[in-house]
Order: structure tokens, then sequence, then C-alpha cells
């Protein structure tokens, strides 16, 4: 029995279940409140839950995040909404040197089960600091677990296990996806779905494995339709820290293959790290090196350039062909 | 707890009634002939016509954003017309009145807004920096700059002073605070100018402060002022006096022009969902074009044929935005990597190289985009 959602409402209904679960859950952000977010991502939540549990803040990030952490000390379970991904950066600092470290300084007297959702990437023609990919700032700090989602099934439960999880959860939400469309079995149990950890194979293939994550999980799909000279596995890895390189390493062993895209610039970008580990890790089965498809090391260019900075299915594909090269 | 919250209205200083008298203050007396009176009047429509004809470009598909200024033409125009020609103004994104006073053409607004430049005029040859959408960076920023005014020895009576905009809602940044430091302790030639539209986007004024915004400066240790934001010639007074004063060596002031955002925060917002019809009718009746027109027809000057000038003025220049708009070409693919450094880079060469080879290889293979 399945309920038709777009990933935004996904990410709402599993909010709600979220704050129906546990009353120490609390939404809080720029928004949030009344207007329901600027993508309606909180949508009615505040008209249920009352303004104690759907917090408008006022209009400052480390603010918010600096105060999630003080709620958190408290008992509660707060999920900050960070309006767009280049509005995290003023939290930076209470992110890094706080929110990720805290339990270790504590020697594990403290928690820290905070979830910053962060819409990002770009494709939606905003102007600037509005489609920015910063999920290497985040994979690189210890403390921290990255996730993001490409479906509505996704959205509806991994944001109910990011709640439920002691550890603060960068969750990135792919905004230009944000109204694709699934069925979501939202009786299922929660411990029915698949661990936010994990990676996934989207679509079985024997040539190549294809590794994309969050809004590029589409455009890896429409990829391996395209292609009709190669059988595509692609994968998709919704959690950027930690990796699940099992799942990973026991695909490129079949395939031989492993073309890695992400709209993050490709210098410093999670391609590079996967790379690395996938060649230490399968250097005998691997048939030709890792191919990285990523956006250039440029900053996000003008909404007029920004089909061209972004990989597209054409990138995605010339880069498969680059791994059949050799 | 506090006995005054930021919602109560505390005295603005006015100089021009809704109804077009003239009230006069004080502190801020302005000595100004009829003719000033008809320019500011001649601004103020035209940035309007500007503003209305990118919100309708914005409609047509034309721009992917704009953040209308409506409402707020006063505030721009009188604070953007005290400016001296070597004073330097770090707006935020709404800011077009005060470009407007800076010799910005509307069409390099439109530019940004249409995803053609991500700015890219020289700030320094306007007196205008680029338009920051991250909130508060640039009160930082101007009072770094205010700071090497300091330095050059560029204080004096032909000094040169420098204006912050933002909104209520960036007053709630730790920047804007820390701005506010910096140029208390330092003494800095900089004003800071609070444009309190009463949101930001959803959010009321309340959820931003607890106090009125104006009253915060004296806790950082320098004057704060409220002006009625919807009087052009308080907004000019005032922020002539508040510049003059940090050009001579005194400091900084922050302005609060109380004015409205009669529109959406953005072409994006639906501000249905979070305020009042019956207060934005309460603010048209103070609108800031209304109240100048009234004043130069009660008194007799300006006539029928000079209203009909600027409309006319304004037809011509709503028709030049259309065409300047549609006339802007999109940047070439390879711009991508243009101005990332100012030394060669080898790691960016490589990219565009790489690149110019991959969009050539679909040069002659017929269908668009290859395969
Ligand atoms: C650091 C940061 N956080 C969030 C945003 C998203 N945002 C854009 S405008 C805005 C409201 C700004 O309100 P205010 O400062 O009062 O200025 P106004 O738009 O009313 O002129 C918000 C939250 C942003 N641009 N920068």
């Amino acid at each position: 029995m399945g309920t038709n959602l777009t990933i935004g409402k996904a990410i709402n209904a599993g909010l709600r279940a979220s704050m129906e679960h546990d009353p120490k859950v609390l939404v809080m952000g720029e928004d949030v409140g009344k207007l329901g977010g600027v993508f309606r991502v909180t949508d009615g939540l505040y008209k249920d839950f009352g303004a104690d549990r759907v917090i408008d803040t006022p209009l400052a990030e480390s603010g918010i995040v600096g105060t999630a952490i003080g709620m958190a000390m408290r008992g509660y379970r707060p999920v900050v909404e960070i309006q767009f991904d280049g509005f995290f950066f003023p939290a930076a600092n209470q992110t890094f040197t706080q929110l990720a470290k805290m339990r270790r300084r504590s020697a594990g007297k403290l928690s820290m089960p905070v979830v910053m959702r962060i819409p990002y990437g770009g494709g939606i023609g905003a102007v600037e600091h509005h489609s920015e990919s910063p999920e290497a700032y985040f994979t690189h700090t210890a403390g921290l677990r990255v996730v993001t989602v490409a479906n509505p099934e996704d959205a509806y439960w991994m944001i109910q296990q990011a709640v439920r999880s002691d550890d603060p959860v960068i969750f990135l939400e792919p905004k230009r996806r944000y109204y694709e469309k699934a069925e979501v079995d939202t009786a299922a149990p929660i411990e029915e779905a698949t661990p936010m950890g994990a990676a996934r194979v989207a679509r079985h293939g024997t040539d190549v494995t294809l590794l994309a994550y969050g809004p590029m999980v589409k455009t890896a799909l429409q990829a391996a339709e395209a292609d009709t000279d190669h059988s595509i596995e692609v994968v998709d890895l919704r959690s950027l820290s930690p990796v699940d390189y099992p799942t990973i390493v026991e695909s490129v062993k079949r395939t031989g293959r492993l073309v890695v895209a992400h709209e993050a610039p490709l210098s410093g970008g999670p391609g590079g790290e996967i790379a690395a580990r996938v060649t230490e890790e399968c250097f005998y089965h691997l048939e030709s090196p890792v191919i990285r498809v990523a956006a250039f090391d440029t900053p996000y260019p003008q909404s007029r350039l920004e089909e061209h900075y972004l990989p597209d299915l054409d990138r995605v594909l010339d880069g498969v062909d680059r791994a059949f090269a050799y | 707890m506090s006995d005054t919250t930021a919602h109560e209205e505390p005295e603005l200083i006015q100089l021009l009634t809704p109804e077009g008298e003239l009230a006069g203050h004080p502190d801020y007396p302005l000595d100004i002939s009829a003719e000033e009176i008809r320019a500011l009047y001649r601004d103020l429509v035209l940035v309007r016509r500007v503003d209305s004809e990118a919100v309708s470009l914005q409609r047509q598909g034309e721009l992917g954003l704009w953040a209308s200024l409506l409402g707020q033409e006063a505030a721009q125009i009188g604070s953007g017309r005290a400016l001296g020609e070597r004073d330097m103004a770090f707006p935020s994104y709404r800011e077009h009145g005060v470009a407007w006073c800076r010799g910005i053409a509307p069409k390099e607004l439109l530019g940004m807004f249409r995803g053609v430049t991500n700015g890219g005029w020289d700030p320094h040859e306007h007196g205008f920096h680029l338009y920051t959408i991250v909130i508060g960076s640039q009160a930082l920023h101007a009072t770094g700059y205010a700071m090497g005014v300091q330095r050059d020895g560029a204080v004096g009576e032909d000094g040169t002073a420098v204006i912050s905009y933002f909104g209520d809602g960036a007053t709630s940044q730790g920047d804007t605070n820390e701005a506010f430091n910096f140029a208390a302790v330092n003494n800095a030639p900089v004003v800071f100018f609070c444009q309190n539209n009463q949101w930001a986007i959803s959010e009321s004024t309340e959820r931003q402060s607890r106090v009125p915004i104006y009253r915060r400066a004296a806790g950082f240790g320098f004057p704060g002022v409220r002006v009625d934001g919807n009087d052009v010639l308080a907004c000019l007074a005032v922020t002539r006096a508040a510049l003059d004063n940090a050009r001579e060596g005194n400091g900084p002031t922050l302005v609060e022009a109380f004015t409205y955002r009669m529109g959406a925060h953005t072409t994006n917002d639906d501000p249905s969902r979070y305020r009042a019809s019956a207060e934005l009718d309460e603010w048209k009746a103070k609108d800031p074009i209304l109240r100048v027109r009234r004043y130069l027809e009660n008194n007799g000057l300006a006539d029928e044929a000079f209203f009909a000038s600027v409309d006319t003025e304004a037809e011509a220049i709503g028709e030049q935005v259309r065409s300047e708009c549609r006339g802007l070409v999109d940047p070439e693919p390879l711009d991508i990597f243009h101005e990332v450094y100012a030394e060669p880079n080898v790691q960016i060469d490589r990219q565009r190289s790489e690149f110019a080879e991959y969009l050539a290889s679909f040069e002659g293979a017929g269908a668009e985009g290859g395969r």
C-alpha cells in the first residue's frame, strides 16, 4: 500500500512522523514556520505542532546551529533547515569546531543528535550561492555523518533515520529533484528500511559500475538507459560519510570498471577519495582507471552557464566511453 | 522585560507627511530647491518603473528572479542622492534605486538576475560595490573599506564616507553585529543604512529583534536614528547628516529607514501565506511617490506638463529595460573558466582545454547534444 509522494513531500511526511514519534524532535530555521520553508518542506508542521516545536529563527545560521547544539545538550533532537547550500558557511565554525567534535571532546558523555537539512546542488536557474555542492567540506570533517537522497522512498525513511541517529547528520536534499514522484510504503516498519549508511544498487549491469548520489542518480540512470553498447550498473551511494565500500567493491569486482559522477567540483571532491580507495581494493579487477565526471574547479557560474558546468547525460556517457577506451 | 518592542513606533524623523505637507525637523533642516524636489520625484518614478518592468520580465521568463524594491524607493533615492562622488556604497541585492543614483545601468542589474553575469560592474568606477547575496557580509566589507579610508587620511570636510545597506533580517547576523563593533571601536567613517521593510521573507521584524533596530547602535557606542523610510526628503537629510558626520571623523551612525516591502520578497515568494492584505493597504496610504507629487501639486511647484513628461520618460525607460533585457547575450561556455584567478593556473587551464576539446567533439555531429 503506497502513497504517491514527491521527494519534498516525502521529507515533510518523514519529519511529521519523527515529530509524532518523539516529542523531543524540534524543527528550526529561517521561514520554516508559517511559510513552511522556501521549498515548503516543513509545510503544515507549524500549524500542527506549534511554535515551540517549529521555530522560526532569527536570520543567523551560526545562531541556528549553535543553539541547536545547546538544545541537543538539553535532550532535544533539533532538525535545522539551512535555507540554501551557500548559506551554510556562516555556520561553518559551529558545525566544524563544535557540532562535529562534541562527542569526542566529552569522551562520549555528550551526544549531538542534530540534523542539518540543506537543499543543495544546481540546475534551478538561481542567482549565486543558491546552487552549490559543498559536500566535500562535510565529508572531510570527522564526527559528521553525511547523507543524501535520490528518491521519495529514501527521502521518507532516511530523514527519520537521521533524526533517530545520535550523531550529527548532514542531510543533503537535491533541490532540483524535489518534485520527483514515486510510491512510498509509509506504513512499513522503519526497521525494514535500508539503513542510511548503505549504498544501493539502483540498476543492475555487467560492464561498468556508474556511481552517483543525490541529484546525479537520475542522470546516471538515464545514461544507463541511453547507452545500448554497454551494460551499466548504477550504484546510488546514499551515504557520503561513511562510504559503504563493501557494496561498491563488490560491484566493481563484477564489472571491472568504475565511473564516479557528481556535481561537486572535481578536485578534492568525493570522487577522488572513492577512486583512490577502489583502486586499492580492486587493483587486480580493474580493466581501466577509475574515471571521474564532475563539475569544474571554478566557482558555480551564472545560471546561463550551469548546463555546461553541471555534468549532464552527455558528459556522463563520455565518462563511460573513456572507461572503455583502455 | 523591556519597555519597548520592535514593532512599537517610536518617533520617526519625518520632513514630508503622507498628505504632502512639509513638516520640518529641528535637527535635520533641509535646504532644498523646488527643482531638486522635482528631480527626486523623477528618480522615484523612474526606478519604480524599472522595477515593475523587471517583475514583468521575470513573469515572462526573461529573468530567473527579481527582488522588487516596490515601496522602498524613497529610502533608496533619498540615501543614494545623499552620497558624494567619492563615497562608496555596499549594497545587498535589492538596492536598484541606489544603483540608479550611482550610475549603474539597469541592464547591469538585469544581467545578474537573468543569469548572464554574477554582477560584473566595476565597483570603483561607480562607488557601488557588487550586490551581496549572503546576508550581512557587506556590512563588514564597508567597515573595512572605511578603516582603509581612515588610514589614507581621507577623513575631513572633503573626505570619503562609506555606506552599507541591509535589511532588518540582516541585523540578526553575526557579521552585521561584528561590523557595528569594528566600526565603533575604530571610529570608522561608515553609515549603516538598514531598510526595515518589516519582513525578512516570511518573518516579521519581531522575529529578529526585541528592540527597535536603531536602538541597537547605542549598545555598540554610536548613534542610531529612525527615519520615515517612505519620506524621500527625510531620508536625504538624515543620510546626508550621517555621512557628513562620518566623513568629518565622528564615526558611524545607524540609520533605520522604517518602510515597507509592498511586493513579494522575490518573484519566487508568495506573501499571502504569511501576511494580511490590510497591512499592505495601510502602507499604500504612505506611498513614497504620492506624497512628493501631492507636495509639488499643492504648492504649485510642478504643472501637468512636468508630470506628463516624467511619465513619458518612464514609458521610454520601460521600453529600454525590455529591449535591453532581451538583448542580453548568453556567455560562452568557456567563460566558466575566466577570472577565477589573477595568476595563470595550470589546473584551470587544463580543465578549460579538456572541456574545449569535449565541446568540439560535438561539432559536425549533427543532432544537438551529440548522441
Ligand atoms: C546568510 C544567508 N542566509 C539566508 C539567506 C536567504 N535569504 C535571502 S533574503 C532573506 C531575508 C532577508 O531579509 P532582510 O535582511 O530583512 O532583507 P530584505 O530582503 O527584507 O530586504 C533570506 C533569509 C541569505 N541570502 N543569506
